[in-house]
């Protein structure tokens, strides 16, 4: 044996076998995952006459953005012809509102649950995350007739209440964990110093937040954003959001099915989620460990 | 005004009682510490008289006030947290003001409490800072500044000491003992550390599973232990206990290492049991020829341990360990054979099975 074999200093990396095949499955499952991605985008960068040759990964001869001006500003919804840029608009007006009001709410439900032992809380909370597993569906068709009768159906009230409601569950769990996690003792100096609920909340909990803050906002933006059939029942024609209007622009065919517009829609209305994705990715993870680990 | 009244309380965790039925009186301007092992009710009892736990029975009194019912803030106390507790958002101003500010105090008056206490605490070079960019001995001077801007009438401090190093947890204590000097105003005190309890303490309470077993002085508590829980938590090296019997009516005391004439000793009660226990405190133990009236013992030397200032001696005293505690200088050696003495006056004794002093 030589000198070598006596250790000393950083232990020598060697690739093994099993590290290559984890490597192997990684860029794998990153092409399935990325290649329908891939397709969209040169779809949506070739005129009509080339997507008809058929070749799907053909990279385009001739690109144009074409296809994407028209998908933000011309594209068919049905009988109106303005293009998805309205959808993004409702999508906007409906998500802001919505996110500010649920994160609101989750964080004053979540703070009320760790840090006052009301009697039955643990009971309303349970039946809170119980709810939360029930299919949408089945709110559905009571909870329109309710807002048909409260006069906020196919309203921006009504949405914003809807995906207030929707969302009060995973808020509530996601504030209630972080909360519990933080000492009890400072919530006692701030009751000895003379704070009361909301001023707890408002001068020493809200405060030391932001972590969760953001990972709620990024749950929340991408989930409503995203969502479909709440704002297909609730908001009303007028409101229709981005992905509404993405179904009518993809559905509504007059001779030839554009597929360049198509693709350019979807990839638009996916623009944000995905763009909240790529920065956020880290606290993304963290929001989904949040919600899952801590009970 | 700051006397504050205990009255028969209980307080319980579900199906745990973790006090029951525990009454205690501290005057004004009276220094008292709650003293205990974890998980005796000492913070509990704190909690209620702080008003952030809700007691199931009996009634709390503070400054003449029953306020069994009122909540924290108006019950006219500070209180300084094991673990700080600052605002971590806020600068030390921001935490010391945060209580004036919540009740509207107008700002100059705000100003000059908290210039008041930070001249207390020497804080003022730190106003501007964040509570992360202070060491932990600065954070807990923050903590009692926060509590003494409110000009309580009663402070109650929560282990304020436990999470600092040696050395700060000794400065630290000293300028508790200046505060309660300069302010006057009554201080209930919660440590699991004797040696605090007994340099601070105008009167220890000292509790075990939710119970006070003894409520007194501090020298009366080390040398007068009202039973044996008392005798073994306070004083290191622990009290050596000797188990054995009082024959002749009580006027001796003999067991497998040695007897001892009680004619000098003080009986608590009248009660004279069969079965006994003797405690003598190490410093109390002497080495050389037993003069007149004192209990002698033979032993080995089995351990020496310097202290520096002082030296403990273990000597084994068929079969039972001895310590006994000497100055600095001493020369014995692991193996000596020597006989060791004890005035029985300055002895405790007590019950060999319910613990009482004798």
């Amino acid at each position: 044996m030589s000198a070598a074999a006596e250790p000393a200093g950083p232990r020598p990396r060697r690739l093994t076998l099993s590290r290559v095949g984890v490597y192997v499955f990684l860029v794998g499952a990153s092409a399935f995952f990325l290649l329908p991605l891939w397709a969209m985008v040169l779809t949506s960068l070739k005129p009509m006459s080339e997507i008809q040759q058929g070749d799907l990964f053909q990279l385009p001869h001739t690109p144009t953005f074409a296809a994407w001006s028209r998908a933000w500003s011309h594209a068919c919804t049905g009988l109106a012809c303005n293009g998805i840029s309205v959808g993004f608009a409702n999508s906007v007006k409906i998500l802001v509102p919505s996110v500010v009001a649920s994160i609101a709410l989750g964080a004053l439900t979540g703070y009320a649950l760790a840090f006052y032992r009301v009697r039955g809380g643990n009971l309303v909370f349970a039946i809170l995350l119980v709810g939360a597993f029930i299919p949408y569906q089945v709110f559905i068709y009571p909870l329109v007739r309710i807002f048909a009768w409260i006069g906020i159906y196919g309203t921006l009230t009504g949405i914003v209440v809807i995906h207030s409601i929707f969302g009060l569950p995973f808020m509530t769990l996601l504030f209630r964990n972080y909360y519990s996690s933080l000492p009890r003792e400072l919530f006692n100096a701030a009751r000895v110093d003379g704070a009361g609920f909301l001023g707890i909340l408002r001068h020493v909990i809200l405060p030391m937040s932001t972590p969760i803050v953001i990972v709620a906002v990024i749950l929340q933006v991408t989930g409503i954003w995203n969502d479909f059939i709440l704002g297909l029942t609730f908001a009303g024609l007028a409101n229709q959001p981005m992905t509404v209007q993405l179904n009518n622009v993809v559905a509504t065919t007059q001779g030839t099915v554009e597929y360049d517009v198509d693709m350019a829609a979807t990839i638009l209305t996916a623009a944000l989620p995905l763009a909240v994705y790529l920065v956020s990715g880290r606290w993304f993870v963290r929001g989904i460990a949040a919600g899952a680990v801590k009970g | 005004m700051g006397a504050v009244s205990i009255r028969d309380v209980s307080v319980g965790f579900g199906a745990v009682n973790v006090l029951s039925g525990l009454s205690l009186d501290v005057a004004d301007g009276e220094f008292v510490v709650l003293l205990g092992a974890s998980g005796c009710g000492k913070s509990t009892l704190l909690n209620a008289i702080a008003g952030l736990i809700e007691v199931s029975a009996g009634q709390i009194w503070i400054g003449g006030r029953n306020v069994t019912w009122a909540e924290p803030k108006d019950r006219g106390i500070g209180m300084v947290f094991q673990s700080y507790s600052l605002y971590p958002r806020m600068t030390v101003e921001g935490n010391l003001s945060f209580g004036m500010r919540i009740a509207g105090k107008p700002a100059d008056e705000v100003a000059k409490r908290v210039a008041r206490a930070a001249g207390m605490l020497h804080l003022e070079p730190l106003l501007a800072r964040r509570p992360a960019e202070l060491s932990g001995g600065q954070r807990q001077r923050v903590a009692i500044g926060r509590a003494l801007v409110k000009d309580a009438d009663v402070f109650l401090f929560d282990e304020p000491l436990s999470n600092l190093d040696a050395k700060l947890r000794n400065e630290l204590r000293v300028e508790i003992k200046k505060l309660h000097l300069e302010l006057g105003s009554t201080m209930v005190y919660v440590t699991h550390d004797q040696v605090e309890a007994l340099t601070l303490a105008d009167r220890i309470a000292i509790m075990d599973r939710g119970v006070i077993q003894q409520f007194a002085g501090p020298r009366e508590i080390y040398r007068r232990p009202a039973n044996r829980f008392v005798a073994d938590f306070i004083g290191s090296p622990a009290m050596n206990m000797f188990d054995g019997a009082l024959e002749d009516g009580g006027r001796r005391f003999a067991s497998p290492q040695g007897s001892a004439d009680l004619s000098a000793y003080e009986f608590a009660g009248a009660a004279r049991p069969a079965r006994a226990t003797m405690g003598v405190r190490p410093e109390h133990v002497a080495i050389g020829p037993a003069p007149a009236g004192h209990a002698a013992l033979s032993g080995k030397v089995s351990i020496v341990e310097p202290m520096g200032g002082e030296t403990v001696l273990w000597a084994d005293c068929a079969g039972k360990p001895v310590s006994v505690k000497l100055d600095g200088e001493t020369k014995a050696k692991p193996g000596d054979d020597m006989t060791l003495h004890f005035d029985p006056a300055e002895a405790s004794l007590f019950d060999a099975a319910s613990g009482a002093r004798l």
